[in-house]
């Protein structure tokens, strides 16, 4: 075992790790500590874009920008976050450019601007370009920008090692943040990073889902730290569904093909969108858009033999604009379906993409370790945490921003922290937990496998937990996943070495996802609503009266040793947007 | 409101929602190495039922998942963006999950071995640092003097178009690891690092290119290149690598960029 000082530990190098770590590294000794490489993170599968109201090609503004995020999120959004969130974006896209990020152009040399899903003029009155993209590879080239910058500012990156552990520590009857424990993969050693700040932005946790745009690495490692050191998860029972996933295999489709006109087609070729939403057609916000089309497949309009899916069909946009602007998803679709994107429409379906939930943190990425109390050296940002700004449901391009606006806040708030404050001590061996669980997985002899657990698991989320709801499939997939949960606990593996044991870390791994798609589960069961990305067919109806409140998600451990989950929840802060009726 | 494009189906559409399985037995050809078991590398063989729809990376994964939990390879977003799972198969450079089985005939043995030039650490898995240091080593950031407009930098869409071929980099080494002056001199700085100054010193905004020229002029610099196109084969975002090298040359004789 190893130990190692720094000032500011970051958890994870994509988007708002690196983020952070530029605003960090110039103020104290920084480390960033990644389980892949820096420029391999799921940032980079970003496409469409990165909101800003720099009202570049129409009249925009940040107020606009605020109200759309607000609505968007169903009025779940903290709205003093969302404020800084639009106004900072407009810093931050300039921030951005200045490091080197080689947005479109317009005609006067300026940041081109796109439309996208829910961003609208005045209020909803009509679809506004305020999506600032480079090609349909924006998050491509934020995650290589932020890298190019960590090589300039000298960033000191610890690649492919495994953050398995948050110490926390009693000083004073205060819970604070003394360090983490990680795991390196080329050699299997143990590592003990002391830090006076440590920033979570480790990512998001789809990969409990079947059919996901997500990369197989996003395993929620930061969310199950925290949660399993009795710090809340926050909403974790709202995941976005974007609408337009590759059928079955669920790559990404931007929704900036829709905000370069594409259509969504049933399988009459009806644009079906008009039906649901219509002022915004195709642009509605994603969680309408992706109940519209289940709701088409459910009605037997869908698409393919099985009618299970339907079309994106940018057949009508001219083969220039395409490449100019879609290159990346037009060769996807070439590369993986075989058709040709120009003639052929795209088939499509529901992918699970992105969790609104997270670590709940203020606006100085602070984590809190309840409704209100701060953990003194503890920040969280991006996927990872909830601040929240998306609420119920995110917007398209509010998630590059995210990261940028809250990594930036988090990474200067960390390192000031650092600069005023001592090490907390480390606990009498530091890394017990992370030792114990390494050595359980390399000895074990159980007859089950992490395959099998895990297919379980992603079929269960995606039959019971998805895009519509019930009392009855969420209590399926809570039981199923008490079962598996069982289960893994007589998992064994076969690579028992030291030297870049990836079975060994895919079980760890799978145990994090267990985790959390039984709070996941258990929070969506409790919230009997509907709103934004948590659909409830058998409550098909907002009730602000009941449920204008976070869930807040703790884990419980019983004198015997058995573990439960206990809800609480949290005001929702509303400044100057009252509740209403969300249209598109 | 129908159109026309969806009532006449494309026969390639019509295989693209065939949703049905038609699996195949594919062998694939695994170069193994762990040191920790041998200090020798050694072939091995898996036969598999896969779907010729299926990738590379699918095949992998059922292997690790379903038959040998030791084979080691590195992979993370799996549709060709995030830069991990380039390795050689059939010979050539690719990504493992842009390379569907069908487009490389499952008839035959599918072989697939770690990329050439880094040192292999287990299986499939190489070390990228030299490749890495080969990238900072250029400045790959945008360098500028003077004061920070308050406002964006304005750039024509003709100066952003001029190296928008190589902002594509994802960094996965494919190019660098085709390249026979890689593979026998590890001190040259490879096509993809080049690839990288190239979009630097082509950006209107940068001020660094002199000092990138300077770098790449260097015995072990972009003059080592000996235009086999390799490079350019091996690229799975398409970018015109080789070209590219030969821009960052001319503007090393001509001093214009």
């Amino acid at each position: 075992m190893k130990i190692h000082k720094y000032d500011t530990v970051i958890v994870g190098a994509g988007g708002a790790g690196m983020r952070a770590a530029i605003e960090s590294t110039k103020r104290s000794r920084t480390a960033v500590l990644t389980k892949l490489y820096p420029t391999r993170s799921h940032t980079g599968a970003a496409q469409g874009g990165m909101a800003a109201a720099l009202a570049n090609v129409e009249e925009d503004n940040w107020e606009w920008h605020t109200f759309d995020t607000i609505k968007g999120g169903d009025y779940l959004v903290d709205q003093d976050a969302a404020e800084i969130l639009a106004k900072e974006a407009i810093d931050s896209v300039l921030d951005l450019e200045r490091m080197g990020l080689p947005f479109n152009r317009t005609p006067d040399g300026t940041i081109d601007q796109r439309r996208f899903g829910g961003h609208s003029r005045n209020h909803g009155e009509a679809p506004v370009r305020r999506s600032c993209y480079a090609s349909d590879r924006t998050g491509h080239m934020i995650l290589q920008t932020l890298y190019q910058n960590c090589v300039k500012e000298g960033v000191e990156f610890f690649n492919e090692f495994y953050v398995l552990d948050l110490l926390l520590q009693d000083v004073d009857g205060v819970k604070k943040s003394a360090g983490v424990v990680a795991y390196e993969l080329a050699t299997g050693e143990i590592h003990v990073f002391q830090a006076k700040a440590v920033i979570f932005a480790s990512g998001g946790t789809g990969k409990f889902f079947k059919v996901t745009s997500n990369a197989h690495t996003l395993t929620g490692d930061g969310q199950a730290a925290a949660y399993r050191r009795g710090l809340p998860l926050e909403d974790m029972e709202f995941f976005q569904f974007h609408p337009t996933g590759i059928w079955r295999m669920g790559i990404l489709l931007t929704e900036g093909a829709r905000g370069e006109g594409g259509i969504l087609r049933n399988k009459d070729g009806e644009r079906f969108m008009e039906k649901y939403a219509p002022v915004m057609k195709d642009l509605a916000s994603r969680d309408v858009v992706s109940r519209s089309i289940y709701t088409e497949i459910r009605e037997g309009r869908g698409c393919g033999p099985e009618g299970d899916h339907v079309y994106l069909d940018l057949t009508h946009l001219p083969p220039e604009q395409l490449d100019a602007k879609l290159p990346d998803i037009t060769e996807f679709a070439r590369t993986y379906l075989g058709i040709e994107p120009y003639t052929d429409p795209i088939p499509i379906q529901p992918t699970a993409h992105y969790a609104m939930g997270g670590i709940p943190t203020n606006v100085e990425g602070e984590v809190l370790a309840d409704n209100t109390t701060v953990v003194p050296g503890l920040y969280a940002a991006g996927e990872v945490a909830c601040v929240s700004v998306h609420g119920a449901n995110r917007l398209g391009t509010n998630s590059l921003l995210d990261i940028n606006v809250f990594g930036r806040r988090a990474g200067i708030a960390a390192a000031e922290y650092a600069a005023g404050a001592d090490f907390v001590e480390l606990p009498e061996d530091p890394a017990k937990l992370v030792q114990e669980q390494v050595e359980r997985l390399r000895s074990a002899s159980g007859n089950e496998r992490v395959t099998e657990i895990r297919k379980e698991l992603q079929e269960t989320m995606d039959a019971n937990v998805m895009v519509f709801r019930t009392e009855q499939t969420i209590k399926t997939a809570v039981e199923k996943i008490g079962e598996l949960r069982e289960r893994y606990l007589n998992v064994s593996i076969q690579d028992k070495g030291k030297r870049f044991n990836t079975d060994l870390l895919e079980a760890v791994e799978l145990g994090n996802l267990l985790d959390l798609a039984e709070v996941m589960a258990v929070s969506a069961l409790a919230r009997k609503e509907s709103r934004g990305g948590h659909y409830r067919e058998d409550y098909p109806n907002r009730d602000d009266v009941n449920f204008m409140r976070h869930t807040m998600a703790y884990r419980e451990v019983a004198a015997d040793g058995s573990e439960s989950i206990r809800l609480d929840y949290k005001p929702v802060v509303q400044t100057r947007y009252q509740p209403m009726e969300r249209k598109y | 409101m129908s159109t026309s494009t969806l009532e006449k189906h494309s026969k390639a559409l019509d295989a693209a929602e065939d949703g049905a399985s038609h699996s195949i037995t594919i062998t694939l050809r695994v170069r193994r190495f762990n040191p920790e078991v041998s200090e020798d590398a050694s072939w091995q063989d898996f036969q598999l039922e896969m779907d010729p729809k299926e990738r590379v990376l699918d095949a992998l994964h059922k292997v690790k998942w379903e038959q040998d939990g030791t084979l080691t390879f590195r992979r993370s977003c799996a549709h060709g963006i995030c830069g991990s799972d380039a390795m050689r198969i059939n010979g050539k450079n690719r990504l493992a999950c842009k390379t569907l089985l069908k487009d490389i005939n499952p008839e035959k043995p599918i072989t697939v071995e770690a990329i050439k030039g880094l040192t292999v650490l287990k299986d499939l898995v190489v070390d990228m640092e030299p490749f890495f240091q080969a990238y900072r080593d250029v400045m790959p950031f945008l360098i500028t003097t003077g004061n920070q407009p308050t406002r964006e930098r304005l750039q024509t869409a003709e100066d952003r178009e001029r190296f928008d071929d190589t902002t594509k980099c994802i960094l996965c080494a494919a190019c660098t690891s085709s390249c026979p002056v890689f593979w026998n001199d590890g001190q040259y700085f490879g096509p993809a690092a080049i690839v990288n100054a190239h979009r630097f010193i082509f950006d209107s905004r940068d001020e660094g290119g002199e000092q990138r020229l300077e770098i790449l002029n260097d015995k072990d610099g972009v003059w080592r290149c000996r235009t086999t196109f390799n490079c350019t084969d091996a690229c799975p975002r398409g970018i015109e690598v080789t070209k590219a090298i030969q821009e960052v040359k001319r503007a090393l004789i001509t001093r214009r960029f």
